[in-house]
């Protein structure tokens, strides 16, 4: 099962003729999303920052009520 | 309050989401669409073993592949910049957000890319009808996917079914069914899908007419135009219902953002509902400037008529919303600052009691959270709070763009039901492509609704303004406290990469239309 399923897929990627381009551009489009965009420019600040919920609802608090 | 942050920040940030969300929209109406228009025509296919269908439906899922690909997973940037730079927004509205974006994530994962490459490399591979309902399903997943970011998006506009907890800071779901079923959320929903379908009705009739320009592809150009002309009329009539569904709720949940869609600083009844205008800004109104139109063409008693079914109703303006109206139970802005300030207060004592250890304290000012009447009275005004000694035009959107943006929507969408009927009555007689001034007038019109649907998501997001949660957290509070120039470091980065990808779209698209059907 597990290999015609995988079978289905190598087919179907190999046949593409039109495709090829579009996943050089997916392939490319994530790799600038998910490694040089959000490693280096869109960190999670929260999360990065405090080390428990507490502390970032306190920070959040803090921002809210002393603007 | 906040008489210091640069809003030179907040501008740039917004200005980043707006570029990444509307340039997400490129892609997502026409998904949404095109799926369903293609698994009606591979269903023709099945039923009837016509070839020439099988040609049709493979030429339509490419088209509907290739902005599939360039447009997937664009949204997560918006994620990312939740988090980065919407750090104080994200955290307030947690579980509202959270909830909704992790289904839509899994839905959209699993059953988009499972059936999307059954309908891919599926043909002569699995059953025909596994292959017809991956089709269908691919349909469904995707307008599912939608469901849960719109949801989202209604609870923004039109916050139900939570509750603020103030030790936390973040907004507690009370009920699920109210943050789905709510008004906003379901008409929201049915007239964005409905909309995007309208959208590639006209993508494809457009490009359909473009074939018979060149009379070449005939049949496939005809058959193709008689499945979205029929697509297009049942989804106009639907876009205009729910869009006039929309407006009511608008009226009654965000009388700006109506009063400003009609450019009414006045309240009325009787009040009559601009067809056509054009305004020009006058300054001599500070500190609440006014754009009074140059001319305009109205429509007597239809405004009053449109949101409540009779010409007696009022509709407050801009003026008495921000300066009250105590005939119609309106209170004026400066008192819902007072109020929106005694709550932030409120929830700064709250705190102070906490972090010293004051039990007595900390247990009088909590009750005060979970208090109908307490939370009516003052925190039902929270987000004023943040406007005290600041200016009152800075609680007014953007008049002008919030009247052209309407205008166009609607203009627009009148064009793309008049077309398609058009269109489907010249199909149906079998004279559709005999009339050239016609088939230009539906290629001309392929970028149109993309303007109109672009149009109502800036008209729903910029007529909300100043509120990214509506009345209770606005943009300046929400909006991370940034090096602006590190915002616009991004902003023009994505600008780069968004360019680069909608060029690398267009010139797929464009080469393969012109390979037509009978292209590899």
């Amino acid at each position: 099962m597990l290999r015609r399923i995988f079978l289905f897929y190598y087919e179907g990627f190999r046949k593409m003729t039109w495709g090829r381009n579009l996943w050089a551009i997916i392939l490319i489009k994530l790799f600038i999303m998910f490694v040089v965009l959000r490693l280096f420019f869109f960190p999670d600040l929260l999360k990065r920052d405090f080390n428990s919920d507490e502390e970032r609802a306190d920070h959040v608090l803090e921002q809210l009520t002393n603007p | 309050m906040l008489e210091s942050i640069d809003m030179s920040l907040v501008d740039w940030s917004r200005g980043q989401f707006a570029l990444t969300a509307m340039f997400h929209w490129i892609f997502v109406p026409l998904t949404l669409g095109l799926s369903f228009m293609v698994a009606f025509m591979h269903t023709i296919y099945v039923r009837t073993g016509d070839e020439e269908w099988k040609r049709i439906t493979k030429f339509w899922m490419k088209l509907f592949g290739i902005n599939f690909a360039i447009g997937v997973a664009t949204g997560i940037i918006l994620e990312f910049e939740f988090g980065t730079n919407w750090s104080n927004y994200s955290w307030f509205v947690g579980d509202i957000f959270g909830a909704p974006l992790a289904i839509e994530g899994i839905l959209a994962f699993f059953m988009e890319s499972t059936f999307i490459a059954v309908m891919f490399f599926g043909w002569n591979k699995v059953s025909k009808r596994f292959h017809l309902a991956a089709s269908w399903l691919t349909a469904f997943g995707a307008n599912l996917s939608a469901v849960w970011i719109l949801v989202a998006n209604a609870w923004m506009q039109h916050p139900v079914g939570t509750l603020f907890n103030p030790d936390t800071a973040r907004n507690e779901m009370t009920s699920f069914w109210d943050v789905i079923f709510s008004e906003v959320a379901v008409n929201k929903f049915l007239h964005t899908i409905t909309s995007s379908f309208l959208l590639a009705s006209v993508f494809v009739i457009g490009i359909s007419a473009w074939f018979l320009l060149r009379k070449h592809e005939v049949l496939f150009a005809k058959r193709s135009t008689i499945v979205a002309s029929v697509f297009g009329v049942i989804a106009a009539i639907a876009t205009i219902a729910t869009g006039d569904t929309s407006a009511r709720i608008v009226a009654r949940e965000q009388p700006m953002k109506f009063a400003a869609m009609e450019a009414l600083y006045e309240g009325q009844t009787h009040a009559p509902l601009v067809a056509i205008g054009a305004m020009r800004t006058d300054t001599t109104m500070l500190p609440n400037p006014r754009q009074e139109f140059i001319f305009k063409i109205e429509i007597p008693n239809a405004l009053s008529y449109m949101v409540f079914l009779t010409p007696s109703g009022f509709i407050p303006g801009i003026s008495d919303l921000v300066y009250g109206n105590e005939e119609q139970g309106l209170m004026a802005y400066e008192e819902r600052i007072e109020r929106g300030a005694i709550a932030i207060q409120t929830l700064k004592e709250l705190k102070k009691a906490k972090d010293r250890g004051d039990e007595a304290a900390y247990s009088a000012l909590r009750t005060k959270f979970s208090d109908p009447e307490w939370l009516e009275e003052y925190f039902a005004h929270f987000g004023f709070g943040y406007y005290q000694g600041r200016e009152l035009k800075e609680l007014i959107p953007n008049v002008k763009l919030s009247f052209y943006t309407f205008h166009i929507m609607v203009i627009l969408g009148v064009h793309f039901l008049i077309l398609s009927v058009l269109v489907l009555w010249l199909s149906m007689k079998n004279r559709w492509g005999n009339h050239k001034w016609l088939l230009w007038v539906a290629l001309i019109t392929i970028p149109m609704p993309w303007i109109a649907s672009q149009a109502g998501w800036v008209l729903a997001e910029l007529g909300r303004q100043p509120w990214v949660v509506y009345e209770m957290m606005p943009t300046i509070s929400a909006v991370t406290r940034l090096k602006p120039g590190a915002v616009q470091l991004t902003f023009w980065i994505f600008l780069l990469t968004f360019t680069v990808l909608f060029i690398a779209e267009i010139k797929i698209m464009i080469s393969q239309i012109k390979k037509g059907p009978g292209g590899k």
